[in-house]
């Protein structure tokens, strides 16, 4: 594992994932650094949001799936047999393309880990309001904690939904395209909020926006068709791409 | 070309009549129903009908009481629906949820089944089956009670309940149990805490059909129950034998004179009926109406 001068949290050694027959995902070796911000791109249909899927076991829900390698949190091996799939999400958090808050008011949204985990009803409540700030949604939303989720706007409960990931007090948070279904200026809110969780989060995102990536990545990892073509910082991969067929996705001659 | 147009018009128009046939009908049933049972208000007042005790139809002066068969339909139908949600909505979760789709698969066609098989039948077998091992296990006097006519029918209102909530659940966005899974909840705890609560509308939906098949039903209580017109106890009742308003039109409509004092009561009785299972419908259908919006947001 090549450790260098950054510190890295998240390690995948050799992963490969099949859907069936299908060989979803090859030989990819990646680290990714903490306290930072991973961007992955590439053209629809390459395996990013699989690979992303595989860093919090979401890939369990799915029966045809078979993954084989190794992909460490903390140097352990998620995939290992005595891993409890719980304690990996709780640490591994994640935000849906699609804003999808419970049908249930704002407060319990955000409640809803905090209980399932077992904490008092004070610790609920400051978790609720930290998670709330932290998601800079507090001066939206703190006259109406009852109101029903559903009464907010999309790029507020998209927000909401990142809060509710905050309350359960993750190390690492994944975003699946975030931002697909928003307008620009919630968009330009939710790309804020990651430059500001960065400081505390590790955090990979899966975008279709180029520009997007360019803007709060620190890494950039670019895959097609089931591979990591090429990984690196955001500024070299965007200024300097060593492969051809990365230089081409990013410049708009194909994806 | 003139020639097909004519024809297309005439299919349209048999379509429209034959659908026509159907509002008419209805209309024309509501209308027979309601005249023949009000003409009984003439010597008999609404009131004594309704809050009468005691259903004597040939006893002089005869006395048109409807509380012991509105009770006895009630309680027959509650112990029903009390037997028949909670397995009904664990079956629906076990199917949609937690079973793999090959054994779902498997499950679902027998389900089918159950709804299809002629109620006739069901009674046959509670009065056999049921009925007997009712008098052994609690020692009573008879079988024959509004017990056996409970398990009956949450027997036959378990498909409706069972399909219905399978739908309400399976339409729960997958988007919402990856989200609470993903917050590291269990499956149990996605499935009581989120994919329920969600489903809750549907599956009020699915009791509400649940308690409309069963307060309509009559052959199967028919056979079950004893039919003895006494308004039951509240629980102990359920001990007892008892005559619901379905039974009661089906055992009596036979043996009265037409146009007879007797025969408009069996037909206001009918009318109550009617207007229970209208309504009971009714909620079902906005509820479920009320769920479809929420899926739409």
């Amino acid at each position: 594992m090549s450790k260098n001068e950054i510190n890295t949290n998240i390690n995948i050694k050799d992963l490969n994932l099949w859907y069936g027959e299908k060989h979803a995902l090859k030989d990819i070796s990646l680290d990714i650094p903490e306290k930072s911000v991973t961007a992955l791109i590439g053209p629809s249909g390459c395996g990013k949001s699989t690979f992303l899927r595989c860093l919090n076991r979401m890939n369990d829900l799915v029966k045809s799936c078979r993954i084989d390698g190794e992909v460490l949190v903390d140097d352990e091996n998620i995939y290992d047999k005595n891993v409890d799939v719980v304690d990996l999400r709780k640490k591994v958090g994640m935000v849906f393309q699609k804003p999808n808050p419970f049908p249930m008011s704002i407060y319990d949204n955000i409640a809803y880990g905090p209980k399932i985990h077992g904490c008092s009803k004070s610790e609920t409540n400051e978790r609720v309001h930290k998670a709330l700030e932290d998601a800079a949604l507090m001066g939206e939303v703190q006259e109406r904690l009852g109101d029903q989720a559903f009464s907010l706007s999309g790029g507020q409960q998209q927000r909401l939904c990142i809060a509710r990931t905050l309350a359960v007090k993750p190390e690492i948070i994944l975003f699946d395209e975030p931002c697909s279904a928003l307008d620009p200026i919630s968009t330009s809110k939710i790309e804020d909020l990651i430059l500001e969780l960065k400081k505390d989060y590790t955090i990979v995102i899966v975008t279709h926006n180029m520009q997007q990536a360019a803007r709060i990545s620190d890494h950039t990892a670019f895959f097609l068709l089931g591979e990591l073509i090429e990984f690196g910082k955001t500024k070299n991969i965007f200024e300097n791409p060593q492969v051809k067929s990365t230089e081409d996705y990013i410049t708009g001659r194909f994806g | 070309m003139l020639h097909r147009k004519k024809k297309e018009k005439a299919i349209e128009s048999t379509l429209l009549m034959v659908s026509g046939v159907t509002v008419v009908a209805l209309f024309l049933l509501c209308f027979f129903l309601f005249r023949e049972g009000f003409l009984l208000f003439g010597d008999h007042s609404i009131i004594s009908f309704i809050t009468g005790s005691s259903w004597y139809p040939s006893s002089s002066p005869a006395k048109f009481g409807l509380l012991p068969l509105l009770t006895g339909s009630l309680i027959v139908t509650a112990g029903a629906i009390l037997l028949s949600v909670p397995l009904g909505i664990a079956s629906a979760v076990y199917i949609s949820e937690l079973a793999d789709p090959k054994v779902a698969q498997l499950i679902k066609p027998f389900v089918e089944i159950l709804a299809g098989i002629p109620s006739v039948v069901y009674g046959f077998f509670g009065l056999v089956i049921v009925v007997p091992l009712l008098q052994d296990l609690l020692d009573l006097p008879t079988g024959q009670t509004a017990l056996a006519g409970s398990i009956m029918l949450g027997m036959m209102a378990l498909p409706t309940i069972i399909s219905v909530s399978e739908d309400a659940i399976n339409s729960v966005p997958a988007a919402l149990k990856e989200g609470s899974l993903a917050l590291g909840s269990t499956k149990w705890q996605t499935i009581y805490r989120v994919v329920l609560p969600a489903a809750l509308s549907g599956i009020s939906a699915a009791v509400m059909l649940g308690i409309g098949r069963a307060i309509g039903e009559t052959m199967t209580v028919m056979m079950v129950t004893g039919n003895t017109a006494i308004i039951p106890g509240i629980p102990e009742g359920l001990f007892d034998p008892v005559r619901t308003m379905t039974a009661t039109i089906a055992l009596e409509m036979g043996e009265v004179p037409q146009g007879s004092e007797h025969f408009h009561a069996l037909f206001a009785v009918g009318s109550v009926l009617f207007l229970i299972t209208f309504i009971i419908n009714l909620i079902a259908d906005s509820v479920k109406k009320k769920y479809r919006l929420q899926e739409g947001v």
